[in-house]
């Protein structure tokens, strides 16, 4: 008992000391910064037209990316855990590359395919429509980076749980939807709500890649992240914490909502 | 596009219609309190036109454009700004990013456009040589200049710490080397002397290399360094912000030329040239001044004569052979002297 | 996503081949459209990288990626992202298990605040570690501009990876063995090293390969913090952007392609290890 005990007390100072060093600390610096100057300042400083469109903007893009690469990751997630196709472990592999891209050349690809002088460049002006620069191209950028998250949550999910109780509804007559909703689904809805939470989070807070497609042009193509860097620029320091306050919102608003969403889960 | 979206469809539109309202409004202003920094709405907007900039000149073109606007030939023209590292802001515009009016801090990141047809050939023709302003490479220290550096033979001296960006991540960082090196081959008549100076300065007092010149004037306002190189205008602009720094324009030192051009590409030419007759005129050179930029404006430039005193040896790029000589022997990735003093300087670094 | 019924072989955790009756898991079209999907997200914008690579020619890659910058940015990218990989792995787990199975006053905040240095733009995270532990520091810890200082960059932002990856598992975990081996008198320490953690190993791999993949490609955060001096600090991504912006995107594209491939080998490697893991208990 007393040993259960130590146990736990060793682990958990271990965990919020790391956590502490590497985290809180840096974040309570953020956020210290950020409310320095006042509160009024900081009202002030989020409601520029500029950091009004950013934030619109940036909210706008995410809202876009994860629930596409959501629907991705489950089914490629489906693909991996449940499926036997061959090319599966190409694809489970695949999977992890827009990851080990850095970001630079992300923004660096999309112009190579759809830029003035990219592979789509001439189609694409003689069709009027314009995807790098322009929202398109941000929200590409955006789904390539968030491309992994869901499924790489939800397959660890789904590999422990086991198929049992789907083969089991199948036997019973069950079709592929209705297993996958009532059965598989409530089992992977905790990976699913993770995935999603760090998708969101990522494509908020993706700053390499868009600052090379998006062209920066203020009050149009200016992400929350860009507005942050220009204010850094500007020696606006106040300013660039306050919207990256707004970022550090964003992402607890969405993980509240998942777990608000997804329902129960008592632990220990 | 394969997929539905899944999630509350009416508030993402709800969203989506909020961000294509908003992104109606172009040019949007980032001052507190500010409504855009264009005319009085867009609906009433005659053109519009995109100004295609490098990052730190945004302070003086967030004056500029609205006193435009007040002007008759500016009447009823709304702006969309774009600010970013010079060659950033180049290659984006190569790439295809909308451009009435460009200015970089470097003549290359203009050829590169030259190069890809858009912008024309004749640019640098016009008045003051397509140039929209100056300055000069000058040594920024704290306030008081505690370690008393004046001189290109003080930054040598034992301890001192330099802080220049790398001139391979950003092109406009090439000022810097560009100065350090004509001042020591005198113009660039002993290329042997330049480049020993150069590589003294690179392996033993330059110990970090910010990837732009901004980074670099914020990470010297941090506390790290004795001393920047820098525009002399940054330490203008860093002082009106209330950074504790003073600067030093040593006597030889290379002049600064900031380009600025019309799009060749351009759907606005009447607006465009007279937005940039405007920039060039009294009124704009004098934000210019007020800011740190040596105004090309003649008559602008004899009334601050006292702030910007010329540098007894003030050699320029032309005088070190024009960018393409020095890109191609100097800062050549793989051939240039420079690079290879940088490769050096990592050797005798690493563990 | 209603197929007629076709029988799909199936994949089971155990070894036993169960032949499968009517329908169950996902079809060939689920198989098409991720497939067609990562093509045109992914695949499609790297062959464009990979075919202006090769714009000069294989000897002008080679020579790109042979360069003693190219070789030293590459070797000290990978090496501090397989250190910070492993820290990860630890910390990961750890953190990850006391969210789940423990309780303490804070504990749901601590856990929102878990995804931050994913949401904060890289540029406010660098800025924050160096002014904590830089040369200003409070702590009196200086590391700016050093190589643990890179690694302390990239812990941050690879931070919520192992510890998202193993939650939702330990969260479905079925407790009847644990306690069945508590029943039996196994001690804490051997309930978790033969029971639970087999079973957390897929999930802490799968969070390792994103940490590895995301650390390797990280570039905002770390350049301020780093110096960014070649030979000694520079990662791979910096000097990729050096490239670019000398006006040499095949010898950047060049240098992307081999550190994607050695990315690569390396998360398969991982993947590997978790599938022989997987057969093996």
């Amino acid at each position: 008992m007393r040993r259960e005990r130590l146990n736990r007390y060793g682990l958990r100072t271990f965990a919020l000391g790391y956590l502490a060093a590497l985290l809180f600390v840096p974040i309570g610096i953020v956020l210290y910064r950020t409310f320095e100057p006042g509160l009024e300042y900081v009202w002030q400083s989020v409601t520029t037209p500029a950091a009004i469109h950013a934030f619109y903007l940036t909210l706008l893009v995410a809202l876009i990316a994860v629930p596409l690469n959501t629907i991705f990751g489950v089914l490629a997630a489906l693909v991996i855990a449940r499926g036997n196709f061959r090319g599966k472990a190409l694809l489970d592999a695949l999977i992890d590359l827009p990851f080990a891209v850095s970001p630079v050349v992300v923004g660096l690809s999309l112009i190579l395919l759809y830029g003035r002088t990219g592979w789509f460049g001439d189609a694409l002006a003689n069709a009027g429509i314009r995807v790098i620069f322009s929202l398109p191209g941000i929200v590409l950028a955006t789904i390539f980076v968030t491309l992994p998250f869901v499924v790489r949550e939800v397959v660890p999910v789904l590999r422990e749980v086991g198929d049992e109780q789907e083969q089991a509804a199948a036997t019973l007559g069950a079709g592929r939807w209705q297993t996958f909703r009532r059965i598989t689904l409530p089992a992977i809805r905790w990976g699913v709500a993770y995935g999603v939470v760090l998708s969101m989070a990522r494509a908020i807070g993706e700053f390499g890649a868009v600052s090379v497609v998006s062209g920066r042009i203020s009050g149009e193509t200016e992400t929350l992240t860009l507005l942050v860097e220009k204010r850094f620029q500007n020696f606006n320091l106040a300013g660039a914490y306050t919207a990256s306050a707004l970022l550090a919102v964003i992402a607890l608003v969405t993980l509240l909502g998942m777990t608000l969403l997804s329902p129960r889960t008592e632990q220990a | 596009m394969p997929h539905r979206p899944h999630i509350r469809p009416a508030a993402a539109l709800a969203l989506a219609l909020a961000g294509v309202v908003l992104a109606g409004c172009g040019g949007a202003s980032d001052e507190i309190g500010g409504s855009n920094a264009t005319a009085a709405s867009s609906s009433a907007a005659k053109s519009s036109l995109s100004l295609v900039a490098y990052s730190t000149p945004q302070v003086v073109y967030d004056e500029v454009l609205p006193a435009f606007a007040r002007t008759v030939p500016g009447a009823g023209v709304s702006f969309k700004t774009s600010y970013g590292a010079s060659g950033d802001q180049s290659r984006a515009v190569e790439a295809g990013l909308p451009a009435d009016v460009v200015s970089f801090s470097i003549e290359p990141d203009v050829t590169r456009l030259v190069k890809a047809g858009l912008v024309a050939p004749d640019w640098n023709t016009k008045p003051h040589d397509g140039l929209v302003t100056t300055s000069v490479v000058s040594f920024i220290v704290r306030r008081g200049n505690p370690k008393n550096i004046r001189t290109w033979a003080d930054l040598l001296k034992p301890g001192v710490q330099v802080l220049t960006p790398n001139p391979f991540t950003s092109g406009a960082a090439k000022w810097n080397l560009l100065a350090a090196y004509g001042q020591a081959s005198r113009a660039g008549k002993n290329p042997q002397a330049g480049l020993d100076y150069i590589r003294e300065l690179i392996t033993k007092h330059v110990k970090v290399q910010d990837k732009s010149g901004r980074e670099a004037l914020q990470d010297f306002t941090s506390g790290n360094g004795d001393v920047l190189l820098s525009y002399e205008y940054e330490a203008t602009t860093a002082q009106k912000k209330g950074q504790k720094v003073d600067y030093v324009t040593p006597q030889d030192t290379i002049k600064i030329e900031i380009p600025i051009a019309i799009a060749a590409t351009t759907k606005n030419a009447e607006q465009a040239q007279a937005f940039v007759d405007y920039v060039l005129s009294k009124p704009a050179q004098e934000v210019f001044a007020a800011w740190g930029y040596r105004p090309v404006n003649e008559d602008v430039l004899k009334e601050h004569a006292s702030e910007f005193p010329v540098p007894r040896g003030l050699f320029t790029i032309a005088d070190l052979g024009g960018w393409a000589k020095v890109n191609d022997e100097l800062f050549d990735v793989a051939k240039g002297s420079i690079a290879k003093i940088e490769d050096d300087a990592g050797v005798s670094t690493a563990k | 996503m209603t197929d007629a019924p076709r029988s799909v072989p199936v994949s089971a955790r155990r070894r036993s081949r169960v032949a499968r009756s009517a329908t169950s898991g996902p079809g060939p079209l689920a198989f098409g459209v991720v497939a067609l999907w990562l093509s045109l997200i992914v695949l499609l914008p790297l062959a464009a990288v990979v075919a202006k690579s090769l714009d000069g020619g294989p000897g002008a890659f080679w020579d790109a990626v042979s360069s003693r910058q190219a070789v030293s940015a590459l070797r000290f990218t990978i090496a501090v992202s397989l250190v910070v990989t492993l820290i990860n792995a630890v910390s990961g787990t750890v953190i990850a298990w006391v969210l789940v199975r423990d309780e303490f006053p804070g504990k749901r905040l601590v856990n929102a605040l878990i995804d931050l240095p994913f949401a904060l733009p890289t540029i406010v995270a660098s800025i924050t570690l160096l002014a904590l532990y830089g040369h200003d520091s409070p702590v009196g810890v200086d590391l700016a501009f050093t190589r643990a200082a890179v690694g302390m960059a990239l812990l941050f932002v690879t931070l919520p990876f192992v510890i998202r990856a193993v939650q939702p598992v330990l969260l479905e975990l079925d407790r009847e063995m644990e306690e069945a081996a508590a029943a039996l008198g196994a001690r804490p320490a051997t309930t978790f090293r033969r029971i639970i953690l087999p079973n957390l190993v897929p999930a802490i791999l799968s969070g390792c390969a994103l940490a590895f993949a995301r650390a390797v490609g990280e570039f905002g955060s770390v350049v301020l913090i780093s110096g960014n001096i070649p030979f000694h600090t520079q990662v791979a991504s910096v000097f990729v952007f050096k490239q670019i912006e000398s006006d040499a995107p095949a010898a950047a594209a060049a240098v992307s392609v081999v550190l994607l491939l050695l990315s690569l080998a390396v998360l398969i490697g991982i993947r590997a290890i978790g599938r022989g893991w997987r057969h093996a208990t």
